[in-house]
């Protein structure tokens, strides 16, 4: 425990010493805000039509679905970009520095490294959320909202995080070099993303197994308020499918060839 | 302290170690030495337990480098070539971390900390950032890091590559020190370095263990021809010319003021040749038996090892 805290703390000195935190929050809060506003303005010309129409029938027009869930629905695609950025260095810099060397020949276990660096990307993950959930309280000041579909939609944030940074820590700990490091977890996350795009194509078996595998499919139905508890077992075994993964890789290295 | 046994490492079908065997006790300061690329990092490397041995083993304290690496990795002090630093770190907060991963006792560690900075000469630097520290200072850093946890054994790969003159001195000076109470492994290509800090001289080559010794001794070893430096006043050519004559001197040559003269070494021509020199009407200047040095035994035994 005191070996995983001592990465942690080591990991989120790095974050907050260097302009990395900073900036991700910063490019982060404003995409999302830009999109918050904008599906805020185009609820508020469709009250204002509505009202001038003054038609007899009663139009239902529910700030939950047109301002929150696309706010949700959007996030998770700027995470696809952001986390990338975040989880990058977490091993490639170490063995690009030399450090990791210093890591691997010190008392402490590659699980204990791993947990370490995955929990620092959370908290900061995490952290970087909890001020974008401030455009819903600033909502709530001045409409009426349904907080179900908002806690289900902050339960996908949370889960869908973990494993993002979980096939970003992998793709860190593949290669030496962030870029590659980078480029890989895009490519891992937005294949991830747009599988069942290819599900549409498929037939029977495959139709259902590409449908399963597809992110977007397993946040879908918790964004829009039903939390169903197989999406939740979804991403925690990928994230710990991902982090399994990535401790393999680090202890291949001990094998004897 | 430290029993390497019939160590082999490959990379596919690459042999950087092959076959290595030796022991070293405690206490003792042991260098590894050998050209660029003979396989002392790599080494180095399986000794802590940073990679897998593909073959053979080693004990360190009594702890096997596969089974238990955990435990060889708390006895261990390693200083890698490229000291491995976090370069956006102070160098305490750096030291701290150390600390904590080193698993030194939370209520030890101020006081070690603070030890290791007075005994590395980083007391005026301890909150600058790593990556504005010169070379020197670095490896400085480096060292603390190795020596933090009061390892019972320090393994430190070419400790004085890069430096500086001076802080190759200071280097040295701190690596002797350190000695006192440990066992210490140190890899360099600099021979001058081996027969300054070392106890004992493991030679490596192409992965083989091609001698192990004394740095006197394998002077001693080697050396199958007596050189004596001769310098006298007056015409060097001529003089060079009555020595080669004489019977049982193999070699004449001329160098820095002076001349070179060889002979087997059971032979003792040391009065013929002064005689000599004194026929001639030549001043006799100075004349010294000199002992080969570690470069020339090196270039021997490497050589030998490519005819074999």
């Amino acid at each position: 425990m005191g070996n995983i805290m001592a990465i942690f703390d080591k990991e989120m000195r790095s974050y907050f010493g260097s302009p990395i935190a900073y900036v991700m929050a910063g490019v982060f809060l404003l995409f999302s805000g830009f999109v918050f506003r904008n599906q805020l303005l185009e609820f508020h010309d469709m009250a204002v039509y509505l009202k001038l129409a003054e038609r007899e029938e009663k139009i239902l027009l529910n700030v939950n679905t047109e301002v929150v869930t696309p706010f949700f629905e959007f996030q998770t695609f700027i995470w696809m970009i952001v986390i990338p950025m975040l989880t990058m260095r977490l091993y490639a810099e170490e063995k690009r520095g030399g450090t990791y060397e210093l890591l691997m020949t010190s008392p402490i276990t590659s699980a204990q490294i791993l947990i370490g660096k995955f929990l620092a990307c959370y908290v900061l993950y995490l952290l970087i959320e909890a001020m974008a959930f401030g455009y819903i309280g600033v909502l709530s000041m001045h409409a009426q909202l349904d907080w179900g579909p908002i806690f289900s939609g902050a339960l996908a944030v949370v889960l869908i995080g973990a494993t993002f940074i979980s096939v970003g820590i992998l793709a860190s700990s593949l290669t030496e070099n962030q870029i590659i490091a980078a480029v890989l977890s895009f490519f891992f996350l937005i294949l991830l993303w747009i599988i069942d795009w290819a599900a549409r194509f498929a037939s029977d078996i495959f139709f259902v197994i590409l449908r399963f595998l597809s992110l977007i499919e397993h946040t879908r139905d918790m964004i829009h308020g039903v939390v169903d508890t197989h999406d939740v077992v979804f991403f925690l075994s990928a994230a710990a499918f991902f982090l399994f993964l990535t401790h393999t890789v680090l202890e291949s290295r001990r094998w004897r060839a | 302290m430290i029993e390497v046994e019939r160590l082999t490492k490959r990379y596919g079908a690459f042999t950087a170690v092959d076959d290595i065997s030796f022991q070293v006790g405690k206490g003792e300061i042991v260098g590894f030495l050998g050209p660029n690329g003979a396989g002392k990092t790599t080494a180095m490397r399986v000794l802590t337990c940073f990679l897998p041995a593909t073959e053979g083993t080693a004990r360190i304290a009594g702890y096997d480098i596969f089974d238990n690496p955990l435990e060889v990795k708390k006895r261990i002090g390693y200083l890698p070539e490229l000291p491995p630093l976090y370069r956006d770190m102070r160098v305490r907060t750096y030291l701290e971390f150390i600390a904590k991963i080193k698993g030194v006792a939370t209520k030890e560690s101020r006081r070690r900390i603070d030890e290791v900075i007075a005994q590395c000469g980083l007391v005026d630097r301890t909150e600058q950032l790593i990556g504005h520290l010169s070379k020197g200072y670095r490896q400085r850093v480096g060292l603390a890091q190795a020596i933090l946890h009061d390892p019972e054994v320090i393994i430190m790969d070419e400790p004085t590559s890069g430096l500086d003159p001076n802080q190759i001195i200071e280097v040295r000076q701190l690596i002797r020190e350190l000695a006192q109470k440990r066992t210490v492994i140190l890899s360099t290509h600099i021979l001058p370095e081996v027969e300054m800090t070392c106890n004992r001289v493991i030679i490596i080559h192409e992965g083989k263990i091609v001698a192990v010794d004394t740095p006197e001794n394998l002077t001693a070893h080697t050396r199958d021809t007596t050189r004596f430096f001769v310098r006298i006043s007056g015409d060097v050519d001529i003089a060079a010319k009555a020595i080669a004559t004489i019977e049982g001197v193999s070699d004449v040559t001329h160098v820095n003021n002076g001349l070179h003269v060889h002979w087997p070494a059971k032979a003792d021509l040391s009065a013929a040749v002064s005689a000599r020199i004194v026929e001639l009407g030549m001043g006799l200047v100075e004349m010294k038996r000199e002992a080969m040095s570690l470069e020339e035994i090196f270039h021997a035994l490497t050589i030998h090892e490519e005819e074999v």
